[in-house]
């Protein structure tokens, strides 16, 4: 009787790893749904010149298509101004963030931590199409136009949650010991936060930076209200500026242009999973 | 004989986590200098608590209170500064702890750079190889000075701690079970380097381990509940201790 006991636990055993297996591959499809369909559509646009020429202008398309060739041009315009905003937007993020996170891990249970941990939390839901309008009426409008410091203005404010919030847990779970052996030694909290704590946090906090800019580098309503986009490369940041997602959104819009939509995309999605790929490498190097 | 001035000395020092309860309750006792003291007693009977006390650790934690007083040199440390407490006082905890992200020459110098003092390149190494002679640890390491302190074994890792908090030259070492995640071997290196720096450093321990105790203090306190049961010589109180609750702990009938 106990054997068959035995049996039967054991196959009920089976059944539910099965079942979970089968869900948990169920949760990958759409995923690589996406990848496929993006990888097969865009895999053709992709070439040397996608990444080094601007828009096409709608007289050069219409001419490729009159006479039977692939669509000219690329995104360059808007690699450039991705990387200008994204640039821009991490050198203030990052510090304002790591500061802000490092406050509220030391301090979490001031009545004012409190406070800003809880805005720290709206912020992070904060829908990203009002953040365009708010920098809009911060930024755009004083400045009397659309620009890519607008657009990096909105960009950092999405990503200041993200930094903050990785930089405070990663702080968090440090061994106290670490935070009172340096205090032992005479060192005063700011000391021992800047040369022993944040130096031991700084694989989860790069891991935060990295996936933070994944999370933004897609961003296309706050961009629409702040960068406004641009035909041609430009490097200034004070004029109106491209982006890759408001291109894939200027792609589909334009009948002529939508194959360019592919070609972007990948782009951008092989980019994110780059970041991605190369904060779990680091964080796991770190941790070595 | 003339009686020497104590460099460490409790007055009615108590500690406690809430209103309510006391985990230390009116100790008092000098600490003579160059002396190895140890502090014995069963789980939770305050000896860390109290050790703590020394170099203000329970500063860092808003709800526990210090009172009395406790005099380094004559001056009472709960009115000072904590970094100016800390710098004469070092201190040495369970688990080793070096500093992750440093190498084994910057562990040893950690305490210069979190006091923010600038040491010239000569003096620097010079630090490094006395500190690092000073606990024995020189020969081992030597070429691997740009190693992370962390690569190190845990008793090699205790010993860098050591000459870390040897490093600033405190006048007092606290050790808060220093020996307890170490094996037989690393705690007995560890107990011949205590006997050997209690030439220029005076060394308050923590321990579980009355055989350690024995070995290498002069003196010993006993602690129950909070309170200091005795204080004597070691080696009376082994043989022949005053207070029957220290009687007990030490043949094993409490703990």
């Amino acid at each position: 009787m106990n054997k068959l006991k035995i049996r039967h636990r054991l196959a009920k055993d089976k059944l539910m790893l099965w079942s979970i297996c089968l869900l948990a591959a169920l949760t990958a499809v759409p995923l690589l749904a996406i990848l496929g369909e993006v990888l097969l559509r865009g895999y053709d646009q992709l070439s040397w010149s996608f990444f080094t020429e601007p828009t096409p202008t709608a007289y050069k398309v219409t001419k490729a298509i009159e006479a039977g060739e692939p669509i000219p041009g690329g995104i360059a315009n808007g690699i450039v101004g991705t990387m200008i905003m994204l640039g821009m937007a991490v050198m203030v993020a990052v510090p304002l963030g790591i500061l802000c996170g490092a406050f509220l891990a030391e301090n979490g249970k001031n009545r004012f931590a409190q406070f800003v941990s809880y805005l720290t939390d709206l912020l992070q839901g904060t829908p990203s199409v009002i953040i365009g309008i708010i920098t809009y009426i911060w930024v755009v409008v004083p400045m009397k136009g659309y620009s890519a410091i607008a657009g990096s203005v909105a960009l950092c404010i999405m990503m200041l949650p993200l930094i903050i919030r990785s930089t405070e847990e990663t702080l968090k779970i440090l061994p106290a010991s670490l935070k009172e052996a340096g205090l032992a030694l005479g060192g005063n909290n700011a000391r021992v936060m800047m040369k022993v704590q944040l130096p031991a946090a700084f694989g989860g906090i790069f891991t935060g930076v990295l996936l933070a800019v994944s999370r933004v580098i897609g961003e296309t309503a706050p961009l629409m209200f702040t960068a406004l986009g641009c035909s041609f490369v430009r490097f200034a940041v004070d004029k109106p500026i491209s982006a890759v997602p408001l291109l894939i959104w200027e792609f589909f819009n334009d009948p002529n242009l939508q194959e360019l939509i592919w070609g972007a995309s990948l782009f951008l999605l092989l980019f994110v999973l780059t970041l991605n790929l190369l904060s779990k490498y680091l964080a796991k190097k770190w941790n070595q | 004989m003339e009686s020497v001035k104590p460099i460490l000395e409790f007055k009615n020092t108590c500690v406690s986590y809430t209103k309510q309860t006391m985990a230390v309750k009116y100790v008092s006792a000098a600490i003579e200098r160059n002396t190895i003291t140890a502090i014995m007693g069963p789980s939770g009977c305050g000896k860390s608590t109290l050790l703590r006390a020394v170099n203000l650790m329970h500063n860092l934690y808003p709800n526990i209170r210090v009172d009395g007083e406790i005099l380094l040199n004559g001056e009472n440390i709960l009115a000072m500064e904590p970094i100016d407490v800390r710098r004469r006082v070092g201190m040495v905890f369970q688990r080793p702890a070096p500093f992750p992200t440093m190498s084994i020459y910057d562990n040893v110098l950690s305490g210069f750079v979190l006091n923010g003092i600038k040491l010239s390149k000569a003096e620097k190494d010079a630090t490094v190889e006395r500190c690092l002679r000073s606990v024995a640890l020189w020969d081992e390491v030597k070429d691997v000075l740009n190693k992370k302190g962390t690569f190190l074994s845990g008793g090699q890792q205790q010993r860098l701690c050591i000459a870390r908090a040897l490093a600033m030259k405190p006048d007092v070492l606290l050790m808060d079970e220093p020996t307890s995640a170490l094996d037989p071997i690393a705690t007995k290196h560890i107990e011949e380097l205590l006997l050997e720096l209690q030439k220029g450093v005076t060394i308050l321990i923590v321990t579980h381990n009355m055989g350690q105790a024995r070995r290498i203090s002069s003196k010993s306190m006993f602690m129950y509940l909070g309170e200091l049961v005795e204080y004597g010589d070691t080696e009376t109180m082994f043989t022949n201790p005053i207070d029957e609750r220290t009687k007990s702990y030490l043949t094993g009938k409490m703990g």
